[in-house]
């Protein structure tokens, strides 16, 4: 669907338009645009953002599914002395895997679902700042996340850890193609990340509503702004490192051959200078959603909103000078190693401000227990035991002795699950009705909750225990006679890790039955606002139209579709709010004075084309020069397709439905 | 890369159909620009932090000062600056919507980056002559690295211009000519100016 108005319209528009702007009333090529609105085509040509949104949190909703299947074979081989569910060699592949699929191919894309559907909502506009290259975005994503998990079939996957230390990623130490793999994915993923990043900020600073300052802006539209910027400039870095690991293995270069005096931290550096700053870029997201939410089930406005926003910031910029605290052990020197522990410890300071903004914001609220607050709450307890035991990293020398157990993987999970993918969830529970029309169920939800909760207590607490006894974090056995006497025994606490992640793979487990059972046929459409929300992503229906607004908001306020709702009588410094309008009757106001001419941009072959010659080249650089020259190419045609291609089709270049409107205003 | 502004589209049909209607007044063109431009800093940092570590780990008789032929390369780099001077003057004639002198500049901007590709390929084919293989050392792999990532900037922006000279021909060009002209310029001066960076660190410093 391309524009909402008949294209004869347009046409008629055209002459009135900027003189400047001379628009093609041609396209080029053999194709004509795709115009479906319905099936499987209207998917994959879409460059609607809602669309695309939902295409992220599934394909990431699938690659959590994977990642965790692999994270179970990692416990059920740890569950007893002397494993033999896996190999060593299988196990190096799948704890690589599983790291590197959670982190890149789920908690990345499912936050930049949310930030896909939701930013532009919330800024008030129609969709992001340039709608083609987020499909192509999405595209490259999914394509590089396949290439990287098809080394599973083509002689095993990569095996050196998610951070793929030098020089044990040299062909010597990893003779199958799964770090060349690894690499080619993580390359195509990044520029995925890369074009991703350019497109919301660009969004976000360019299309907000009017009236809406940036002091006004939503909390989450805000962190993914932050996360955004984080990005921008981590993932270049990462470029180098992974361009210089493909010359190293694939054309003979010498980058991190120690023998001819290559320096083993180079790569470290580079990896870190990405791979902190990317800490950050997977909890922001869950910090803005948790933002959006504990206001609303507190029936209080975020407490200090300028603080948290800011400590979003300081967060995101004090993140790119702590990175060599990966690096404790690797014998920086003292004045490094102190002044990363220094920088490691002041950046508790940001994220604590956030946790006391959290906590002060349920102070004295209504506090309503819902499925998303369980989570929210969830986030704040879970990340900030985390957090405490990052303050045990940043003082060196008791991270010394920490590095490369147990602990650092209790520390990590704790944050990542506990404060990235608890958060998500509760974005899940929070924006199902907005972006599906239909309530998640609460009592499953509930279930859904507790499970997780108890699930990842049951897992990752242990592992405190066992890191601090020794057992490092990728050895592929344990053994009996080394386990140690009663409390600290690593056998029974690895028994309870194991234990525990099944209880959250159950945990899991109800949350997509409770995606089934909310949907079933004559589940109830969910009311318009269900949670008496604040933030302008409500104000429209849901799901939200195709051009999300009828009428693109005005802002007064920052919790505008609070405001419109509630009127405040108090005096003074008291606040009295009182309701005055219904969403509903907000809606009936907006539908009432829509736009007349909405211009939608047109989807387009193009960016699934052009994301498709990534991975074409990826396989030839690891098979067959040949191959890389033919997706070169592909490329090349699709960057030429895709130049020239006005951005909403001219009437003339239609396929319209047969029997339409649209085909009669385009012949007739 | 540069896609188009939807939004200016899409405000446009209601505000007076101005050019940029955003809330910072500048196009989201020029800013992903810029953004993009961003990102390429951090980009080209990693590869001369990398050449920086490694310039001095080669053997005896291969390294820096022996392979280097600073008034070439100085010449080389003289033309790449001129390219600049070009690209300005293309902005400029785009701006007063002067097709004709838009596209001479453009090929010249685009024949002088050329130049300064063959200049390139000659300098690797000599370095390769006299035996520093991409593979050779530490040393030459940073600096093919660093300096081949540079020419195949200096590359797609040739293919870049050359097409939007040919695009202007046919009048072509998407949304705002002058605008566009200007954004291949943004990537073109950024292109140059790490050059300078590179000629610099690279060239001139002695190792």
């Amino acid at each position: 669907m391309a524009i909402i108005e008949r294209p004869s319209d347009t046409v008629a528009l055209a002459p009135s338009g900027a003189p400047a702007v001379a628009t093609p009333d041609t396209s080029y090529g053999v194709f004509r645009r795709p115009v479906h609105t319905t099936g499987w085509k209207s998917w994959l040509f879409t460059i609607d953002h809602k669309k695309l949104g939902i295409m992220y949190g599934v394909t990431a909703m699938v690659f959590f599914i994977i990642g965790g299947v692999e994270a179970l074979l990692i416990r059920l081989q740890l569950a007893g002395p002397n494993g033999t569910v896996l190999n060593a060699d299988q196990y190096n592949q799948m704890f690589t895997m599983h790291a590197t699929t959670m982190v890149f191919l789920f908690v990345m894309p499912m936050a930049a679902a949310f930030a896909n559907y939701m930013v532009p909502l919330q800024i008030g506009a129609r969709d992001v700042a340039f709608p083609r290259i987020n499909a192509f975005g999405y595209w490259a994503y999914l394509f590089g996340g396949l290439l990287l998990n098809s080394s599973w079939f083509l002689g095993g996957a990569a095996d050196g850890g998610w951070f793929m230390y030098a020089p044990n990623s040299s062909v010597v130490f990893s003779p199958t193609n799964g770090v060349d793999f690894w690499g080619l994915g993580l390359q195509i993923t990044g520029i995925a990340s890369l074009t991703g990043a350019i497109n919301l900020i660009v969004t976000v600073i360019n299309m907000r509503a009017p009236g809406m300052s940036l002091m006004k802006m939503p909390i989450f539209t805000w962190m993914v702004m932050v996360v955004q910027f984080l990005l921008l400039f981590a993932m270049p870095v990462i470029t180098v490192a992974l361009f210089m690991l493909m010359f190293q293995r694939s054309f003979d270069a010498t980058f991190f051959s120690v023998e001819a005096g290559a320096d083993p931290l180079l790569w470290q550096h580079l990896f870190w200078i990405f791979g902190h700053p990317e800490v950050y870029i997977i909890v922001l997201p869950s910090f803005g959603i948790v933002s959006e939410i504990l206001p609303v089930f507190s029936k209080k406005p975020l407490f200090g909103y300028p603080l948290v926003v800011f400590s979003g910031a300081a967060i995101g910029l004090v993140g790119w000078g702590v990175w060599a605290h990966h690096m404790f052990a690797s014998g920086l020197g003292p004045i490094s190693v102190a002044v990363f522990s220094v920088a490691t410890m002041a950046i508790a300071i940001p994220t604590g401000v956030k946790i006391v903004n959290w906590t002060l914001t349920m102070w004295g609220g209504k506090i309503a227990f819902t499925v998303p607050m369980l989570y929210a709450v969830g986030v704040i307890v879970q990340f900030t035991i985390g957090g405490l035991s990052g303050v045990t990293h940043s003082v060196a020398p008791s991270d010394t002795q920490q590095t490369d157990t147990y602990y650092i993987v209790a520390h990590f999970h704790y944050v990542i699950f506990g404060g990235a993918v608890l958060g998500l969830f509760a974005g899940l529970y929070y924006w199902w009705p907005k972006m599906f029309g239909k309530m998640l169920n609460e009592r499953l939800g509930k279930w859904n909750f507790w499970l997780t909760i108890v699930g990842m207590n049951l897992t990752f607490g242990p592992m405190h225990v066992i890191g601090l006894q020794g057992q490092p974090r990728r050895m592929y056995v344990w053994t009996e006679n080394r386990a140690g006497e009663g409390f600290f025994n690593i056998g029974f606490w690895n028994l309870m890790a194991t234990i525990g992640s099944f209880v959250l793979t159950l945990g899991v487990l109800v949350f997509l039955i409770n995606i089934y059972v909310s949907h079933r046929k004559g589940t109830e459409k969910a009311p318009l606002d269900p949670w008496d929300a604040r933030s302008l992503e409500w104000i429209t229906a849901n799901p939200p139209k195709e051009h999300n607004f009828d009428r693109l908001p005005t802002v007064g306020h920052l919790d505008e579709f609070f405001h419109r709702k509630y009127e405040d009588r108090g005096e003074g410094e008291r606040h009295d709010y009182h309701q005055v309008a219904t969403a509903e009757e907000i809606l009936a106001a907006e539908e009432a004075s829509a736009d007349k001419h909405i211009h939608l941009p047109s989807p387009s072959y193009w960016p699934i084309l052009l994301a498709f010659s990534l991975p074409i080249m990826g396989y030839g650089v690891i098979y067959n020069l040949y191959l890389l020259a033919g997706g070169a190419l592909l490329a090349l045609v699709s960057m030429y397709g895709w130049g020239m291609e006005p951005h909403t089709a001219p009437s003339d270049d239609y396929d319209p439905p047969k029997g339409t409107e649209l085909e009669v205003a385009a012949h007739g | 890369m540069a896609d188009t502004a939807v939004h200016d589209d899409t405000h446009a049909a209601h505000d007076d159909h101005a050019a940029h209607h955003t809330s910072t007044g500048l196009s989201n063109n020029k800013l992903a620009m810029w953004m993009f431009l961003g990102s390429e800093c951090l980009l080209f940092g990693g590869l001369i932090s990398t050449y920086m570590l490694y310039r001095g780990r080669h053997s005896a008789n291969l390294g820096p000062d022996q392979v280097w032929d600073i008034p070439f390369t100085s010449a080389s780099s003289f033309v790449l600056l001129m390219s600049s001077l070009t690209m300005v003057l293309a902005v400029s004639s785009a701006h007063r919507k002067d097709d004709r002198n838009t596209k001479v500049w453009l090929s010249v901007t685009a024949l002088l980056g050329a130049l300064f590709v063959a200049g390139q390929v000659y300098e690797f084919t000599t370095f390769y002559r006299e035996g520093l293989g991409f593979t050779t050392s530490l040393f030459s792999s940073s600096f093919y690295t660093l300096t081949g990532f540079h020419g195949v900037h200096v590359t797609v922006g040739i293919i870049m211009l050359m097409s939007l000279s040919g695009m202007i021909s046919r009048n072509k060009v998407p949304g705002d000519k002058a605008e566009t002209v200007e954004l291949f310029g943004l990537y073109w001066h950024f292109v140059d100016v790490v050059w300078i960076l590179i000629f610099t660190l690279v060239y001139l410093i002695p190792a």
